[in-house]
């Protein structure tokens, strides 16, 4: 079923701040095979220069998408799950983000296009802090495949 | 913190020597708890094989962390990396055994920008399989 054209433009924030965490940092950058101190080693982040531990460059998929479950799981845009595949992703980075960061996410639903038999829908999110400095923008194009047949 | 890597040094064309990266069951089940994503087409080969796949695929987002780590790595620098984006073009299959898959990047400086930045041209692939492609870093050099 094709998706409904009338969710393009529509935004969702986040219900809360994501506090970002020496911890999580650590478990994320393990998971991904990186042993880099600087994910795991505040002294060794400092030494570097960063104010604490930083993350990997694709750690805003942790949070960057709570905000828009709700959103993509609403009825109205008629969107199944289980025919989702990810197709693209982007980030564009204002600066890294460390530990302490409390981090909050407005996305947005900036397209949705057929290419063939398949729905294309893209997400932008703008990452900031929660005192309003622009952290990241993130986009996120998922793919429901058959949806436009 | 600046990247190791001097931008009067690098020139357009450079490649980045290829590093092979092994990805097994055990790691996708790791990522699926450090992300939060537990579909089960990255851990289940019944409901993977049920939904049409060949087997248990990585998580998109796997392979792409494996793509910065690369940038990462030569940059010297997690903080160097402005822009990094990548399109999923096939799946990397992980069969249930003790080597699972492999995942072979390599990269090229495709590009040099001002401020001493340059844009790296990522390949990655899985088998003969391009499991990436469009897969660009924009990276401040020192």
């Amino acid at each position: 079923m094709p998706l409904n054209r009338d969710f393009v433009g529509r935004t969702y924030e986040s219900s809360a701040p994501y506090e970002v965490s020496r911890v999580k940092i650590s478990e994320f950058a393990t998971a991904i095979g990186d042993s880099n101190p600087i994910y795991h080693d505040r002294q060794a982040a400092v030494a570097a220069g960063h104010p604490d531990v930083v993350a990997p460059p694709t750690f805003p998929i942790v949070f960057s998408l709570l905000g828009t479950g709700d959103a993509l799981g609403d009825p109205g845009l008629g969107l199944n799950f289980a025919m989702v595949v990810h197709g693209e992703q982007r980030f564009e980075y204002e600066r890294p983000i460390h530990a302490g960061d409390e981090l909050v996410c407005t996305s947005t639903i900036a397209e949705i296009r057929s290419v063939g038999r398949n729905e294309f829908l893209t997400l932008r999110s703008d990452v900031s802090t929660t005192s309003g400095e622009l952290v990241c923008r993130t986009y996120n194009v998922i793919v429901e495949r058959g949806g436009a047949a | 913190m600046a990247a190791t890597v001097k931008y009067d040094e690098v020139e357009t064309g450079q490649e980045i020597p290829a590093v092979e990266y092994q990805v097994r069951r055990v790691d996708l089940v790791r990522y699926a708890g450090a992300s939060g994503d537990f579909n089960p087409i990255h851990w289940n080969e019944r409901y993977a094989k049920a939904v049409g796949l060949p087997d248990v695929i990585a998580h998109g987002m796997y392979t792409m962390a494996q793509g910065s780590r690369f940038v990462t790595d030569w940059a010297g620098d997690p903080g160097a990396v402005v822009e990094y984006g990548v399109r999923f073009s096939s799946m990397v299959v992980v069969p249930d055994d003790d080597n699972g898959a492999t995942i072979r990047i390599s990269g090229v400086v495709e590009e040099k920008r001002e401020d001493k930045r340059v844009v790296v041209a990522l390949t990655a692939k899985s088998g003969d399989s391009r499991v990436l492609s469009k897969a660009r870093a924009v990276v401040q050099l020192s």
